[in-house]
C-alpha cells in the first residue's frame, strides 16, 4: 500500500493527541521525542521496547558517564568552522553564518568542547555515496564542519543555506532544511546529537522527524532565530540558535541535588 | 526563540535530540576511530560485535561510541582522538601513543563493529565496564549501554547497576569472552535478547 503525506498527517496528529492526554492526566513535558514514533517509519524496528533503566548519578561520583572525552586544537584546524573555504572555489548558495552558545541545564557555558556540524548543499544534495536525490553535488562544498565552544559556550560557523530535499519515509516526503550539530558536553551523559532549521519554514508541518518532537515548545527550539546583528556585511545572512544539553553532569553532584 | 535567556532558570530547557539520519558518514566518524589503545599496550583488548534490529538484521548505518577508563581506572583528559592535519586539511589519526578513551566505530556493510581499547579498570562501586553509546539511522535519541566484561565475577556480583537486574537482563551487558583478549558484544536494539540501555538521572 502506498503511504501517502495524509497517511502521515494523520498519524502525525494522533501522536500529537495522544502526548496531550498524557500531559492532562498529569505526565511531565517531554522535551525529547520518543524513540518509538511510528510515523517516522525507520524507527519501526530501531526502538527498544523495554524501558531504559535508571541510574541515579548523584549516588557514586565515579561513574565513567560523570566524565566526557577530551578535545582540543589538535583535533580541528583553523578553518574547519568555514565550510565556505574547504575548496578551490566557492560554493554555490546564499551565505550564512550561525552562531550560538553551548549551555547545560543550569544555564552555564560548555566550554572547550567539540561541535561538528553536516549538511546537504544549497541545492539539497549530500556529498554521500549512498545518496539517491539528483539534485547536483557542488565540486565546492562537501558540507561537514567542526569547531570548539569557547570560553563563554560561543561556537560559529560559515556556511551556505542548505536546501531541502526529498526522502522516502513516504510519497512526496520532503526534509526541511536543516543543519545537523553532534555535541559533547562535561559529561558523557549530556550527549547530543540534532538538526537545527531555519524560521518559517513551510515544511515543518509535513516532515515525521520534527513533528516526532510533540512538544510546540521544545520543537521551537530546534529553529534558529534571523539575528541582524549577526549578519556579515556584503557577505553572509546572520541565524542565531543556542543550545541546550541534557543530562546530568558532576556540578549536579557538588551542588548536592 | 533560540536565544535562551540564562538569567531565569525555567527559560533554560533542553535541545530536543533527532536522529542522526543516512548521511552522517561522511562526516562523523574519522580514520583509526575504533584504534584506541596506544600501540603495543599489553592491555589491549578487542570488543567486537553488531548493531542488531528488531528482526535480528544487522545495522549498515549506526555508529557506536566509546568512551573508557584505563587499567588503573583513571579517566583519560587527552585530547586527540581526530587530530586534523592543518596542511592537507585531512585526518593525521591518533598518534598510538596517548590513551584518550575515546572512540567512533561506523559499523560495516554487514552491520559489524570492532574497537581496539585498553582493558578497563574498575571506579567507584562498579565493576569495570566501558560506557557505549549508540547512533542509528532511524534512532530518534541514542541509547547509552555498557560493556562489563566477564571473569571477576565477585566484583560483577557487586556492581550496583548488574545487582538491580534479572539475569537474562543482565547477560545482555556482559561481553562473551572469544580469547586471546577478544570478547564479543552485540547490541540488540529491540525484540528478544534485548540489550539493556540506560538514562540517567
Amino acid at each position: 500500500m502506498t503511504l501517502t503525506q495524509r497517511d502521515i498527517d494523520q498519524e502525525i496528529t494522533e501522536e500529537r493527541a495522544a502526548y496531550e492526554k498524557r500531559l492532562a492526566g498529569g505526565a511531565p513535558v517531554e522535551h525529547h521525542p520518543r524513540r518509538d514514533y511510528a510515523p517516522y517509519r525507520s524507527s519501526t524496528l530501531r526502538h527498544p521496547k523495554q524501558p531504559p533503566v535508571s541510574i541515579d548519578v548523584t549516588k557514586d561520583p565515579e561513574l565513567v558517564e560523570l566524565s566526557s572525552p577530551a578535545f582540543g586544537e589538535r583535533d580541528i584546524t583553523e578553518i574547519d568552522n568555514d565550510l565556505t573555504r574547504q575548496h578551490n572555489g566557492e560554493p554555490i548558495g546564499e551565505r550564512i553564518t550561525v552562531s550560538g552558545r553551548l549551555l547545560d541545564r543550569d544555564g552555564r557555558p560548555v566550554r572547550g568542547q567539540l561541535i561538528e556540524i553536516w549538511q546537504a548543499n544549497s541545492a539539497g544534495r549530500y556529498a554521500h555515496q549512498r545518496e539517491q536525490h539528483d539534485a547536483p553535488l557542488d565540486p565546492n562544498f562537501t558540507g561537514v564542519g567542526r569547531t570548539l565552544s569557547d570560553d563563554d559556550g560561543f561556537y560559529r560557523f560559515t556556511t551556505v543555506q542548505p536546501g531541502p530535499y526529498p526522502w522516502r519515509n513516504h510519497v512526496n516526503a520532503w526534509r526541511p532544511a536543516h543543519i545537523h550539530f553532534s555535541l559533547f558536553g562535561s559529561a558523557f551523559t549530556q550527549r547530543l546529537v540534532t538538526q537545527m532549521y531555519f524560521p518559517n519554514d513551510p515544511l515543518f508541518p509535513y516532515d515525521p522527524i520534527l513533528q516526532s518532537v510533540t512538544d510546540d515548545a521544545a520543537r521551537q527550539r530546534l529553529v534558529a532565530t534571523y539575528d541582524h546583528s549577526l549578519s556579515v556585511p556584503e557577505f553572509s545572512l546572520g541565524y542565531h540558535w543556542d543550545i541546550v544539553l541534557d543530562g546530568p553532569n558532576a556540578t549536579w553532584i557538588e551542588e548536592g541535588r | 526563540m533560540t536565544k535562551i535567556d540564562t538569567s531565569s532558570p525555567e527559560n533554560v530547557l533542553p535541545t530536543p535530540s533527532h536522529t542522526v539520519g543516512p548521511f552522517y558518514g561522511y562526516a562523523l566518524p574519522f580514520p583509526g576511530g575504533g584504534d584506541i589503545a596506544p600501540l603495543n599496550h599489553p592491555d589491549t583488548i578487542t570488543v567486537q560485535g553488531y548493531v542488531l534490529d528488531g528482526e535480528g538484521k544487522p545495522l549498515p548505518d549506526a555508529f557506536v561510541e566509546l568512551w573508557g577508563p584505563d587499567p588503573d581506572g583513571k579517566i583519560s583528559t587527552t585530547d586527540g582522538s581526530m587530530r586534523r592535519d592543518p596542511a592537507s586539511g585531512g585526518f593525521l589519526g591518533r598518534n598510538g601513543v596517548e590513551f584518550t578513551g575515546f572512540g567512533r566505530i561506523q559499523t560495516d556493510a554487514g552491520g559489524h563493529w570492532y574497537a581496539h581499547t585498553l582493558r578497563p579498570g574498575a571506579r567507584g562501586r562498579s565493576a569495570p565496564y566501558i560506557s557505549a553509546c549508540i547512533f542509528a539511522r532511524g534512532l530518534l535519541v541514542h541509547l547509552f549501554t555498557r560493556i562489563y566484561l566477564p571473569g571477576d565475577e565477585a566484583a560483577l556480583a557487586a556492581d550496583p547497576l548488574l545487582a538491580q537486574l534479572a539475569p537474562e537482563r543482565r547477560d545482555t551487558l556482559i561481553a562473551e569472552d572469544q580469547g586471546n583478549g577478544t570478547y564479543r558484544f552485540d547490541i540488540r536494539l529491540q525484540g528478544e535478547g534485548e540489550t539493556v540501555f540506560l538514562e540517567f538521572t
